[in-house]
């Protein structure tokens, strides 16, 4: 399979303190990878570091071959990597379809004057993605909550409405941070059953997640950090057949990888 | 959908009829001229007012549409007496030059957020009078005085506003300049919120991180909407040059940066026809409190807190709650 991103030597330096020690990894297209290690190992910063949102102290990010990192966030947004956040962020007081619909902007055709004089292309682009919004909603089982403000969702749909937002900017690498934070299980579940449809449907996908047997269920590979370094890399059961990992993640629970 | 928009013209036409025909004739039959300098004040504080709002829009509090305002008035000025400049040309010349300067300006304070915006803004006023004040081209205190009337304006040998000199009533014309900058400008403002910028701008507002993770180049659409906002604060300080025929370092003050605030506070925020009523409340009401004497500020200030607290999404908000009862 090809290689859609690809990291080598990525290292973040806060001060002292080595939040992302040169981890070096590749994503396949069309695969999950998980990112998983304890707390403060470094996942995020790996995410922003990926998503150019921050720059790194050495080492380099790239996509399909090009070299991303060093960008802005919203021109490697533009380049197909998107990046959802760890909390739960949408724009709050816009309705639920708005935020599908303004997460189109990447696909837009007219520029702002276009916009402001409704030109030919600019009415083409506005029914082109209210109609790839309501399709979006429709994938992710929001569709019937389209006209709600976005700060009334209960949690659950929150999460996925954070995902629908990402996936209205068609990217080619969609970086999930924590996506079942905060779910029970069902919730959980059916989560999971929708990030492998996206796969399906032909994304490729990396996510940082605590939940295990989430994580174990639904990686093609999975990638482990701690303090900083990649310690680890493999198939879900290669990593929890790993010493390396078991140790990093002894003293916690053991449950805590699935054994 | 169409009922919408039929009630939509209607409201326009309207509002045409009242500030065009209404206004001119309640004023001419009652005999109170003064009103025209009054209503063409709140015209013009209300297309200042607009820019301010514009900012808001995009989530930054501008305590600094003063400084634009004061710089409008000064370009139109200088134009006018010192290159012999026809006033009409320096309307849009003073709108550009201010936006110009707050691009130059904003792309490194348009980074900072909350209170350090506002703070930052609230010196750019000062920072405006003291160089009205310090530089030659501006004669220091004693300002730019004895502006001729705007001449007039002819395209290809037609006369499309007549030389104001020779008007007997220049007020009235003063009245229906403002008004049309005035309605102009709220049709822009309209137009760019109803489209997708307002989505845009409203993205910024809500969350900047999100913006730019979704393809938005945030940097560029704060410095566009800033300079938009600056433009209006220098047409409207322009009109005002050439109404009172002078410019001081102290025709624009902080206060006046304030007030364009409060403006957009008191109509509402969330609407874009909030700065036009929140200029008209404001200063009537701040007029109609003058016979209070010296509890003006007291009952002034009062008021506006009780609003702020009754009222917080402003003066707009409560025709939309009637509107749902309805
Ligand atoms: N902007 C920053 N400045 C200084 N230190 C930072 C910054 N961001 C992260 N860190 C530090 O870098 C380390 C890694 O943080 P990071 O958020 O990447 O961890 P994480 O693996 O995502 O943890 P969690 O599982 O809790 O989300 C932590 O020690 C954190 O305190
Ligand atoms: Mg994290």
């Amino acid at each position: 399979m090809a290689e859609m991103l690809e990291v080598s030597g990525l290292s973040k330096r806060f001060g002292g303190l080595v939040a992302v020690n040169n981890v070096s990894f590749s994503v396949r297209e069309k695969e999950i990878l998980s990112v998983i290690g304890p707390n403060g190992a470094g996942k995020s910063t790996l995410f922003k570091l990926i998503s150019s949102f921050l720059r790194p102290t050495s080492g380099e990010v790239r996509l399909k071959g090009e070299r991303i990192s060093g960008l802005a966030p919203h021109i490697a947004a533009r380049r197909g990597v998107v990046r959802t956040f760890q909390e739960t962020t949408i724009f709050k007081n816009m309705s639920v379809r708005d935020n599908v619909i303004i997460a189109h902007h990447l696909r837009s055709k007219a520029n702002l004057f276009g916009f402001f004089l409704g030109t030919g292309t600019a009415r083409a682009d506005e029914a082109a993605f209210g109609a790839s919004a309501d399709e979006i909603l429709a994938l992710l089982g929001l569709a019937s909550l389209a006209n709600e403000t976005a700060r009334n969702l209960p949690h659950g749909h929150l999460r996925a409405l954070g995902i629908a937002v990402g996936l209205a900017t068609n990217p080619s690498i969609l970086l999930l941070d924590e996506p079942f934070a905060g779910m029970n299980h069902e919730e959980t579940m059916r989560m999971v059953a929708l990030v492998r449809r996206l796969r399906d449907l032909g994304l490729t996908i990396l996510l940082v997640e605590h939940d295990m047997p989430a994580v174990m269920k639904i990686s093609d590979r999975i990638v482990v950090l701690n303090f900083g370094q990649k310690i680890a890399e493999g198939t879900p059961s290669d990593i929890q057949a790993n010493d390396k990992v078991i140790e990093a993640y002894l003293g916690s629970e053991d449950e805590a990888i699935g054994l | 959908m169409t009922r919408n928009r039929s009630m939509k013209i209607a409201s326009v036409a309207a509002f045409l009829a009242i500030v065009f025909i209404a206004v001119p004739a309640a004023i001419s039959l009652s005999g109170r001229i003064d009103l025209y300098y009054t209503l063409t004040s709140v015209a013009l504080l209300s297309i200042a007012s607009a820019g301010v709002w514009l900012t808001f829009y995009i989530g930054r509090i501008n305590i600094g549409q003063g400084a634009y305002a004061l710089m409008g008035g000064y370009v139109s000025a200088i134009l006018v007496m010192n290159h012999g400049w026809s006033f009409w040309p320096t309307i849009p010349v003073a709108g550009l030059l201010c936006a110009a300067a707050s691009v130059l300006i904003g792309l490194p304070i348009l980074r900072l957020r909350g209170v350090y915006f506002a703070m930052v803004t609230l010196t750019l006023t000062e920072v405006a009078r003291l160089l009205a004040l310090a530089l030659p081209i501006t004669n220091g205190a004693k300002g730019i005085v004895s502006i001729p009337l705007p001449g007039a304006l002819s395209v290809f040998g037609l006369t499309i506003i007549p030389d104001f000199a020779t008007l007997q009533n220049s007020r009235l014309a003063f009245y229906l300049l403002a008004v049309t900058l005035m309605v102009v400008c709220f049709a822009v403002m309209y137009r760019l919120v109803q489209s997708r910028i307002g989505k845009l701008c409203q993205s910024l507002q809500q969350n900047e991180e999100l913006a730019s993770s979704i393809g938005v180049n945030i940097a560029y659409l704060r410095v566009i909407a800033y300079a938009v906002s600056s433009f209006f604060g220098g047409v409207a300080g322009a009109i005002f040059a050439a109404i009172s025929q002078s410019i001081y370092p102290s025709s624009f003050t902080v206060t006046d940066s304030v007030n364009f605030m409060l403006n957009c506070f008191l109509g509402g925020l969330g609407y874009v026809f909030g700065p036009m009523l929140g200029t008209l409340v404001l200063y009537f009401g701040w007029d109609l409190l003058f016979q209070t004497g010296r509890l003006q500020l007291l009952i002034y200030s009062g008021l506006m807190i009780v609003l702020m607290l009754v009222l917080p999404n402003g003066l707009l908000s409560l025709a939309e709650t009637t509107r749902k009862k309805a």
